[in-house]
């Protein structure tokens, strides 16, 4: 039995997957995305350790709410780094007839042993991934996340080839990602995949700066403001139109 | 069958009343979508305009327009009124209240000082020669009720234990069947009430027969009244209705006489919708009328709910803030053969949500159930993610009790339509009777001559212990609560049998069986107080503060304890415990009229005023401020998101409160889904797996904070003027609530999204 590392919980998931979704999110990430609004998941100290059962009990206080779609959502942090536990808990939720969904960012991912093969294994219990792609230019990505986007983007072939479900999430930064060249370059690139069944774009906001005071680190974004409407109907058009 | 009945089947509604038979016999189900709506005519948007120029006035003079100081309210005090003179033509449903659009009545039945000051507060002075008359000749329900009130009864009234009484104003809450106006014509009614009539007693004349007799000549006087009433406008509604346009008319000509001879707190209209559709759809088959001419109709009696007006005194006011009437309509919910009463006519009440914008009234409510038609449960859901302006409340709890032809006669409680009638009563503050069980009957803010803790309870021992023991407290809470049920009650009974005797509802009941069934309608304050209370007492330490004279005035909290509103097993059943503790003892007692006891955990807005008499308890709450409203968890309680906090609420076992468990939640855009399609479908999800817990009520809000802040600063802006919002019960206009009220709604649980 394997403990999942908690950061908390969440009944109510409306945006993160289809219907009504029980949210549990992780701790521990290795990105630091400069616009993250969940800073204080990054460090896997100080969780609620939990198993598993525990976890799909309490989920399924909430089954009459998910409706025909509704399920459980596993985000974070970086759900892949807990790949062991997360094969545990999936196993166990398609056991008991739950949907499931990972919210990731897609870091962890390799073709290398042993995160392979668990991968292919947690697979098998996952009927949908939402994959946020930062950014799709390599260089921006290290400096927007700390780390490259190649595996990252591996990861999407890969899902596209066993032909896995995906919803692409793509936050518009002004001045980062809001830029037409790398918004045509990022459909370009999904424009190879076939597995995508929804593209959202998600306006920045900085709600989540709080958390980083809170945490005493320096916010990175200081002073940039949501993207205008035009300019989300804009990056709309471009990825999804 | 009469010619007006052509086309109608059935058999057993055509010789005596029974409208459900008729509806069951003609309605047609339907499964489609919205788009056969039609927008508002031409004629609508004039008079809607017209109507929305007197609301700002009104606004602008400090909420009313105008009060009547001459002429006593009464079916034919007036001639005919319109909404604007120059538009007559224009109304296709008419008939108003007084002589004026939003012009007050007098209505000094309930209790002359009330009427007076209601108008004096407004800057309007009652003819004096009123008062004499209404002091020295003629008595009213308010005088009879101080005249026969005990001082144990008066003290509580002080005190707000017991609070929000119906002894200065009309108890309201009887839903006459206005749809028997329509269907059978006012002469055939006389006809069954003067059957009725000959049949009351054997000629033994006991208190019961006597009474009963008068009732019944009354309620046929009323009825004489009411086609006098209508002839004022033109109209003969002596013979069924012929058509839709008629059927409309004689339907509302029917409440009109309800709302001009009585001031209730709530004044419902009723299920009216499946019943007025028959009509519509006859017509348009007939090829008489169109789907536009249908919505005007529809939009048109929508219009003149909204209007309904009564003056109100400023304590009445801060009860139930924003001026509501509970003018309540249902739409939806499910036949006993297991049809679906959905029909074209409920998108079109709520499409008049769309096409004159959002609106507290009438309380529109939707009997919902997850096996409402897909299509009709996600117009239902864009409703209120659009508006915010209407509640659910849950059929399939309510059927097996009430049938499928029951009504709401208030914000949230069921009555079966024609049948039943409900001795309406406030609330018993069980929060206070917690802290008299700790002070022994001692009033923790309320001081007698002397300058004392006034003594309103019985002198029983006093807790002395320095920590709170939870066995100690519950077996004097216990007692106190037995002491509390029993006064509250006896104080109804006699609030119930002088109503009966000074302001008898003549006209409604005149429009439900003579051989009525009767609820007594008790209900509850302070409930998630008094759960997180105790599970403060239970779970962590609790200590007491005390003043000189040993009272205790504060607790202090010392540890984690369960909250109500988290799912959490340890304080639901806490909850649980006291819904049917309080019930069970409430039902020891005589009811008047032999009566069935109800109760309900639903406040209105009035959690505010029995907060402010209520000192602080030992779950945290500050003293004096406002509770919780209605059966929701405690500001501050909720931790688990919105699904815990329904699944909490939804454990309340509602045949333990038939008169209903109030839920109100607000919900931020950004938590619901990305568009308004989206938030939609999950709105719906919620309200299934809420209602399929058993649960009964929700309120359902959808904005975020910022805007209610925005609107408080600034009432002026367009956008605000009917911007609505629900609250315990019912809606109102938000800029209409006082400055108390809106902190508290701002204050009060929104949920965000991650």
């Amino acid at each position: 039995m394997t403990y999942g590392k908690i950061h908390s919980i969440e009944t109510f998931g409306s945006v993160d997957g289809p219907g009504v979704r029980f949210i549990i999110f992780l701790k521990g990430c290795n990105l630091r995305c400069k616009y993250c609004h969940n800073a204080d998941t990054w460090n896997p100290e100080g969780s609620d350790l939990k198993t598993a059962s525990e976890l799909l009990d309490k989920a399924e206080r909430y089954k009459s709410y998910w409706g025909e779609d509704g399920g459980i959502t596993v985000s974070g942090g970086e759900p892949l780094l807990q790949l062991d536990f997360l094969k545990e808990l999936f196993h166990e939720a398609k056991e008991r007839g739950i949907n499931t969904c990972i919210d990731t960012a897609g870091e962890p991912f390799a073709r290398e042993e042993p995160f392979f093969s668990s991968f292919n294994e947690l697979m098998k219990d996952t009927d949908l991934l939402l994959v946020d792609i930062k950014h799709i230019d390599n260089e921006q990505h290290k400096e927007l996340t700390g780390k490259p986007n190649e595996n990252i983007l591996d990861m999407l072939r890969y899902l596209s080839e066993i032909g896995k479900p995906v919803w692409i999430r793509h936050v518009l930064v002004p001045g980062i990602t809001d830029v037409d060249e790398y918004l045509i370059k990022t459909r370009e690139f999904i424009d190879t995949l076939s597995n995508v069944q929804k593209i959202d774009v998600l306006p920045y906001h900085s709600l989540g700066k709080f958390k980083w005071d809170e945490l005493g680190i320096p916010y990175k974004l200081e002073g940039v403001e949501a993207p205008s409407p035009e300019r989300v109907e804009n990056a709309r058009k471009i990825l999804a139109g | 069958m009469r010619e007006q009945w052509r086309g109608f089947k059935g058999n057993k509604w055509t010789d005596e009343v029974n409208v459900r038979d008729f509806i069951q016999n003609n309605y047609q189900p339907y499964d489609g979508d919205e788009s056969f709506l039609a927008d508002a005519t031409d004629a609508t948007d004039k008079l809607w305009g017209k109507l929305q120029e007197l609301q700002k006035k009104e606004r602008e003079n400090g909420g009313v327009l105008e009060c009547e100081t001459e002429i006593v309210s009464g079916l034919t005090a007036y001639g005919p009124g319109y909404i604007d003179d120059s538009m007559k033509d224009l109304e296709k449903v008419v008939g108003l209240q007084t002589d004026k659009p939003l012009k007050r009545a007098f209505m000094p039945f309930g209790g002359i000082k009330m009427a007076e000051q209601a108008a004096e507060t407004y800057g309007f002075k009652v003819n004096e020669k009123y008062h004499k008359i209404f002091t020295e000749y003629h008595k009213t329900h308010n005088q009879a009720v101080f005249d026969a009130y005990t001082p144990e009864m008066m003290a509580a009234r002080h005190s707000h234990i017991v609070t929000g009484l119906p002894d200065t104003y009309g108890r309201g809450r009887i839903v006459g069947d206005y749809r028997r106006v329509a269907l059978y014509g006012i002469d055939f009614l006389i006809e069954e009430k003067k059957e009725d009539f000959s049949l009351c007693g054997c000629g033994v004349m006991t208190d019961d027969i006597i009474r009963q007799r008068e009732e019944i000549a009354e309620q046929i006087r009323a009825l004489r009244g009411m086609k006098e009433m209508a002839l004022v406008y033109g109209y003969d509604i002596s013979q069924p209705a012929t058509n839709a346009k008629e059927a409309v008319q004689w339907l509302y000509f029917g409440y009109l006489a309800a709302i001009k001879t009585q001031n209730g707190a709530a004044m419902s209209v009723g299920r009216v919708s499946t019943f007025l559709d028959i009509y519509i759809e006859r017509d348009l088959k007939e090829g008489t009328l169109t789907e536009t001419e249908a919505q005007e109709l529809i939009d048109h009696l929508v219009m003149k709910c909204r209007m309904v007006k009564f003056a109100r005194i400023p304590s009445y006011n801060q009860l139930f803030s924003g001026d509501p009437v509970w003018a309540t309509l249902e739409v939806g919910g499910f036949g006993m053969d297991g049809r679906h009463m959905v029909t074209k006519n409920d998108y079109r009440f709520l499409h008049t949500l769309e096409n004159m914008g959002p609106s507290p009234e009438p309380n529109l409510t939707v009997l919902y159930t997850s096996k409402l038609p897909k299509n009709f449960k996600k117009y239902a859901a864009k409703i209120s993610v659009t508006t915010s302006s209407i509640q659910y409340e849950n059929d399939d709890v309510m059927r097996p009790v009430w049938g499928d032809d029951y009504s709401i006669c208030c914000c949230v409680s069921a009555t079966q339509t024609g049948k039943e009638m409900q001795f309406f009563g406030a609330r018993a503050n069980l929060a206070k009777c917690l802290l008299y069980a700790i002070n022994g009957g001692k009033d923790e803010k309320f001081l007698d001559k002397q300058g004392n803790h006034m003594q309103v309870g019985p002198e029983y021992a006093p807790i002395t212990s320095e920590y709170l023991d939870f066995d100690e407290v519950m077996k004097k809470y216990d007692k106190m609560m037995d002491w509390l049920a029993s006064l509250y009650v006896n104080i109804l009974n006699l609030i119930q049998y002088m109503h009966d005797k000074y302001y008898y509802e003549a006209a409604e009941m005149a429009l439900i069986d003579t051989d009525v069934r009767r609820t007594f309608a008790t209900g509850i304050a302070g409930f998630s107080h008094v759960v997180d209370s105790l599970c403060a007492i239970k779970y962590a330490k609790v200590k007491t503060v005390r003043d000189e004279s040993g009272l205790v005035v504060d607790y202090q909290v010392e540890g984690d304890f369960p909250k109500y509103g988290n799912d959490d097993e340890r304080a639901d059943e806490i909850a649980v415990w006291l819904l049917k503790t309080f019930l069970k003892k409430v039902k020891k007692n005589h009811t008047y009229r032999n009566s069935e006891p109800t109760t309900s955990i639903l406040t209105i807005t009035s959690n505010v005023v029995y907060g402010k008499a209520t000192g602080a308890l030992p779950d945290g709450r500050p003293a004096f401020a406002p509770f919780a409203p209605g059966a929701n968890p405690s500001y501050g309680a909720e931790q688990s998101g919105l699904l815990a906090s329904l699944n909490s609420v939804a454990k309340l076992p509602y045949e333990y409160a038939l008169d209903g468990i109030s839920n109100t939640q607000t919900i931020n855009p950004g938590a619901l889904g990305h568009d308004d399609e989206e938030r939609s479908e999950k709105l719906v999800n919620v309200m299934d797996g809420y209602f399929d817990q058993g649960a009964h009520h929700l309120n359902v809000n959808v904005f975020g904070v910022e805007k209610l802040k925005d609107a408080m600063e600034h009432p002026e802006k367009p956008e605000y003027a009917n911007f609505t919002i629900r609250v315990s019960g019912y809606a109102v206009k938000f800029i209409d609530l006082t400055r108390e009220q809106q902190l508290d709604v701002i204050s009060r649980t929104c949920h965000e999204a991650m």
